[in-house]
């Protein structure tokens, strides 16, 4: 299985590639709309770009809502891989 | 209150020969083809012909920043780039673009079939829009260009697409013109753009109106020629600026030429075949518009596309129209018909025949079929007295539009 820092550095590739970004400013820190300067159509296309790289559907609309920061979309990954992992065990 | 005067300001081209105006004119100028074989389209089961006259890649994520790239199919980048090139030409500053006094009149056959295609790529195989891009239908839709072009320049005011495909450009000229003489716009942005994609050379193979002289591009397409078999479909931009006179005066703006007349008819005969008496009508109707004689006009850009029965139709209705003496030529035979684009890009050419007064020959005629040669066709540069010209395009659909431009004399 992934290890989080490879999820982590995974979707800091796939972000920079799909938004055309430096790697260097997707800090843990960053803010996805403030910071990084995505809009609502850059979200969809985060969603895509990830769901495609990690082989993973983000069924949870709710807690995709809440991701804020580059960090909250770890942390969303890192639950989403346990989960899903878990119903494949 | 009368109508205002209409004049050209500025001048945008992404065709066949590249990026700018420049390798346009330098191509048409060296009586160059951008024709080329696409062997590549061999793969697709029926399609006969493999020609066409693509725009040369370019870095477009140089040129573009992501954050307008991701709605443009390649149609909106050209028209785009056009459209940046005719404001940087006309010398209009970002903030008169902002003041809500300039508008957008561009047009295309359709949005982006290369996004069509990826779309459906995705979506027909298990009816699924997962994994579809939020950008996708912002490429595909029919006023893609305009759009983009409006959220690229920082353009505020009107904005209009005028769709129908080989004669847009000439409609959304028309638009802009029509637009400017009612003093509902200080200047427009009016052109055309479309892309190469073998469903667009398909639906003309489909209707037997593509050439098929795939081994021998640069000979083909022959507009007005005996040995014609058809349209080879070309992509590209091209953007002009239209501006009131007065405003013109007032910024001391280089004019390029004057619009005078605009004739726009359906001849509501046949969704496909030529109509010699509506393309005579649209002529008569510009002319008409400008009050200006048969006499008065030195030179008629036609559309003739090479079909078997367009460019007689065209010849036969130019010669009633103006007499057989006038000079009359076709650039189609260099760029191909770039559709939606092809009217601005030739009028863009067209200017550039009023600066330097020479006729630019259609290229690929050798042996002029006698029913075409009814019109004095041109077979090389000529040096010639040009101050009023006529400018014709048809479309599919039964569509007849002609334009009527004149040099202002110092």
């Amino acid at each position: 299985m992934m290890s989080n820092d490879e999820l982590r550095r995974r979707v800091v590739a796939t972000l920079a590639e799909e938004l055309e970004l430096d790697p260097e400013a997707l800090t843990p820190e960053a803010t996805l709309y403030d910071d990084l300067g995505l809009d609502s159509l850059d979200a969809v296309d985060m969603v895509v770009a990830l769901e495609k790289s990690f082989g993973m559907k983000f069924n949870d609309e709710e807690s995709l809502k809440a991701v804020r920061t580059v960090n909250d979309l770890f942390e969303l990954l890192i639950k989403l891989k346990e989960s899903q992992t878990a119903d494949e065990a | 209150m009368p109508l205002k005067r209409v004049v050209i300001t500025g001048r945008g081209a992404v065709s066949p020969f590249g990026l700018g105006v420049q390798p346009l004119l330098e191509g048409i100028w060296a009586g160059r083809s951008a024709i080329r074989a696409m062997p590549e389209w061999a793969r697709i089961d029926g399609l006969k012909s493999l020609l066409a006259a693509p725009v040369p890649d370019f870095a477009d994520k140089e040129l573009l920043p992501r954050s307008l790239r991701r709605t443009m199919g390649p149609m909106a980048k050209y028209a785009t780039l056009a459209a940046l090139e005719a404001v940087k030409d006309a010398g209009i500053d970002q903030s008169l673009l902002a003041t809500g006094t300039i508008g957008v009149a561009v047009g295309s056959t359709t949005g982006s079939p290369s996004a069509y295609e990826d779309f459906y790529r995705t979506f027909l195989p298990a009816e699924t829009i997962g994994g579809i891009r939020s950008g996708e239908f912002f490429k595909i839709m029919g006023h893609s260009c305009a759009a983009n072009i409006c959220l690229a320049l920082g353009i505020h005011g009107e904005q209009w697409s005028p769709v129908s495909a080989c004669a847009s450009s000439s409609q959304a000229i028309g638009l802009g013109y029509l637009l400017i003489q009612a003093g509902r716009q200080r200047a427009m942005l009016c052109g055309g753009a479309d892309e190469v994609h073998h469903s667009v050379t398909g639906v003309f193979d489909v209707v037997r109106a593509a050439s098929l002289q795939n081994d021998n591009p640069a000979a083909t397409p022959r507009p007005f020629d005996a040995e014609r078999d058809g349209v080879v479909c070309g992509g590209g931009g091209g953007i002009i600026l239209l501006e009131s006179y007065e405003s013109a005066r007032e910024r001391g703006a280089r004019i390029y030429g004057e619009i005078i007349g605009f004739g726009n008819v359906n001849d509501s005969e046949h969704i496909a075949n030529p109509h010699e008496g509506s393309m005579a009508r649209a002529m008569l109707n510009a002319m008409d518009e400008s009050k200006i004689s048969p006499a008065e006009v030195d030179y008629v850009n036609a559309h003739a596309t090479a079909t078997l029965l367009g460019d007689p139709a065209e010849a036969a209705a130019i010669a009633k129209v103006v007499g057989a003496s006038v000079p009359t030529s076709s650039f189609k035979g260099h760029i191909g018909h770039t559709l939606g684009a092809a009217a601005a890009l030739e009028t863009i050419v067209l200017l550039e025949m009023l600066q330097r007064q020479e006729i630019i020959p259609t290229l690929n005629l050798a042996n002029p079929d006698p029913e075409c040669a009814v019109a004095n066709l041109v077979r090389k540069i000529e040096k010639r007295a040009l101050t009023t010209v006529l400018k014709n395009n048809f479309a599919l659909g039964g569509v007849n539009a002609a334009l009527v431009l004149r040099r202002l004399t110092p």
